[in-house]
């Protein structure tokens, strides 16, 4: 445990200045201000709307952006990041060479990465509660404060960290694999695509493919037999559909043959 | 204690073999590696001291045959082994973006080490003006400084290094060979120093292991490698050096070597060397000098490992 939480610091002070890292809180910051200004810019085509129609709206512009591309683009991208560090210095057989457990080294890794793109859905969650609110101040035409979305928020950001799970151990699998941009990111986005097409057609399997978890985890938000009454969705979410099972199953799966995986390659 | 610990055997592998694909890298190796000894693991490019050394650190699992380290079996034994040993495997791994600073210091959290023993190695390999210059953007002898404050850093009591003088220049290689024996003689240390030059080892090792096509050539002290090497006798002739060659050996003499105007020939007595001498002016060769000489280690190196291969 000890040589895993070392492993783990490592992982953050190697990459606090790069990119990868910085990533995890310049996206969230950069869609959020962009949808922040966009209603701000123009509050009559929004504003006097009720509370949770208006918390839809706002949230749904920043969660749809994510889940639609933006999360599987930026998962490929972590992925590749936390292993890059590795492949470029030539450092895996130095890893496995420190009186640390092989197991501790890997595993820190793959939760770093795990970390990063938890970190970022927390910062698109409290970015969006932070805006929300700080828009509904400076202009009160905006009812944000007539409706309390913390909750239903919280788990749909939970929601796309579970369906997000199974592409990170795939994408991560690959990056370990090769030492390239390209091909990690080649199948990632031959993957994301794949994935909008089969929910889009809704194909009957497309809960099988890791890459359409995402867009399919937004489309199972809300519980069916929650359906609208007079209007006024009521907005509790269905967390555990069968497109997480199998982003968990996958994950778990790809996490422990990553493991034989690296240690075959590590040292050639 | 200290003379018991002395006589120790630090690395100690019996019968290892390693198999690539269908191509067999490392035969039956046994190596001994006595304690605080400078072991120079020698052989050309591609021999298989690389390999040997990754199933040393076990990062290669062996297909049979045992390796110990301080007597602890290594697989069983992996963590408490590897905490004992400093390694530079192939070119030093650095993180590029980072300073060299920042690399001992990342080392440094890993090993649970304070930051004054980051400082002492910035000292000890000379990188103190350099430590918050990004590593990316050191000289290759200052990456290979690196390597080796990192290989140091948690003071390791055996230290194996793969060809840590490649890349660095003269005075790079003397300042590495100095503290190497530093480390060793006032700080009871073991190094096993893999090369394919026996020149850059040869003034510091005590002990020498010649490895070729995966297989064991020769093992043992300095001075038994010397004890191995030929006397010969050097002549230089003027005229055809190759025609009087020719003639040294119509006499029933061996010519072990000929270069431009000088010949070799087994040293057998000082009875041959008259006799040489005397043929060489009757065919009337003008002899400038003939001298009793001992083969030096680099061609004694060449002369096993060529052996080998043939």
């Amino acid at each position: 445990m000890k040589g895993f939480i070392l492993s783990f610091k490592s992982e953050f002070y190697k990459s606090r200045k790069t990119l990868g890292f910085w990533a995890a809180i310049l996206l969230p910051l950069l869609i959020v201000l962009l949808v922040f200004f966009g209603f701000w810019a123009h509050p009559d085509k929004t504003a006097n709307l009720p509370g949770v129609i208006l918390w839809m709206a706002y949230a749904g512009a920043i969660s749809n952006v994510m889940g639609i591309l933006l999360l599987p683009m930026y998962i490929i991208f972590i992925a590749y990041s936390v292993n890059s560090i590795e492949h470029k210095a030539d450092t895996w057989k130095t890893l496995f060479s420190l009186p640390i457990s092989k197991w501790s080294v890997y595993t820190a890794k793959y939760l770093y990465a795990l970390f990063l793109v938890f970190l970022a859905l927390l910062l698109f969650y409290l970015f969006t509660l932070g805006s929300g609110n700080l828009l509904a101040m400076i202009n009160p035409k905006f009812k944000f404060h007539d409706y309390n979305i913390n909750i239903f928020l919280g788990e749909e950001y939970l929601k796309l960290f579970l369906a997000s799970l199974g592409i990170l151990s795939i994408q991560f699998l690959l990056s370990l694999v090769w030492s390239d941009f390209l091909k990690p990111m080649g199948i990632g986005f031959i993957g994301t695509i794949a994935g909008i097409i089969l929910v889009s057609t809704k194909n009957d399997y497309d809960y099988l493919l890791p890459y359409a978890h995402p867009l399919m985890a937004l489309g199972s938000l809300i519980k069916h037999n929650n359906a609208p009454v007079i209007g006024i969705p009521v907005l509790e979410v269905d967390l555990f559909t069968k497109e997480i099972y199998v982003s968990l199953i996958v994950g778990a799966a790809i996490y422990i043959i990553g493991f034989f995986i690296v240690q075959k390659k590590s040292v050639k | 204690m200290l003379g018991n610990k002395r006589k120790s055997v630090v690395i100690q592998t019996e019968g290892l073999s390693f198999t690539f694909g269908n191509q067999q890298v490392v035969k039956s190796v046994s190596l001994r590696v006595p304690d605080g000894s400078i072991f120079g693991f020698l052989g050309p490019n591609g021999a298989g001291k690389t390999t040997t050394i990754k199933l040393l650190l076990n990062l290669l699992h062996a297909d049979s045959g045992s390796i110990h380290i301080f007597g602890q079996e290594i697989k069983a034994n992996r963590i408490a082994v590897l905490g004992q040993i400093g390694s530079l495997i192939e070119q030093p791994a650095i993180y590029a973006h980072m300073t060299g600073r920042e690399n001992l210091r990342n080392r440094a959290l890993l090993l649970q080490l304070p930051h004054s023993r980051v400082e002492e190695m910035l000292a000890l390999v000379h990188l103190k003006t350099a430590a918050d210059k990004k590593a990316g953007r050191y000289s290759l002898g200052m990456k290979q400084r690196l390597g080796i404050a990192l290989a140091l850093l948690s003071d390791p009591q055996l230290l194996i290094l793969d060809e840590p003088t490649n890349g660095l220049d003269p005075n790079g290689i003397i300042e590495i060979r100095q503290l190497l024996m530093k480390l060793v003689h006032e700080h009871g240390k073991t190094v096993f120093i893999s090369s394919h030059l026996l020149g850059e080892i040869d003034k510091m090792a005590t002990h020498v292991g010649i490895i070729n096509n995966g297989e064991m050539l020769f093992q043992g002290s300095l001075e038994e490698l010397e004890a191995m090497s030929k006397q010969l006798v050097q002549i230089e002739v003027g005229g055809n050096a190759a025609e009087a060659a020719a003639a040294i050996t119509s006499k029933g003499h061996t010519v072990a070597d000929v270069e431009q105007d000088t010949l070799f020939v087994d040293y057998l007595s000082k009875e041959q060397m008259g006799e040489i001498n005397t043929l060489l002016n009757q065919k009337g060769y003008v002899v400038y000098s003939i001298t009793k000489v001992q083969k030096d280690l680099e061609n004694l190196f060449l002369d096993i490992t060529q052996k080998a291969g043939a």
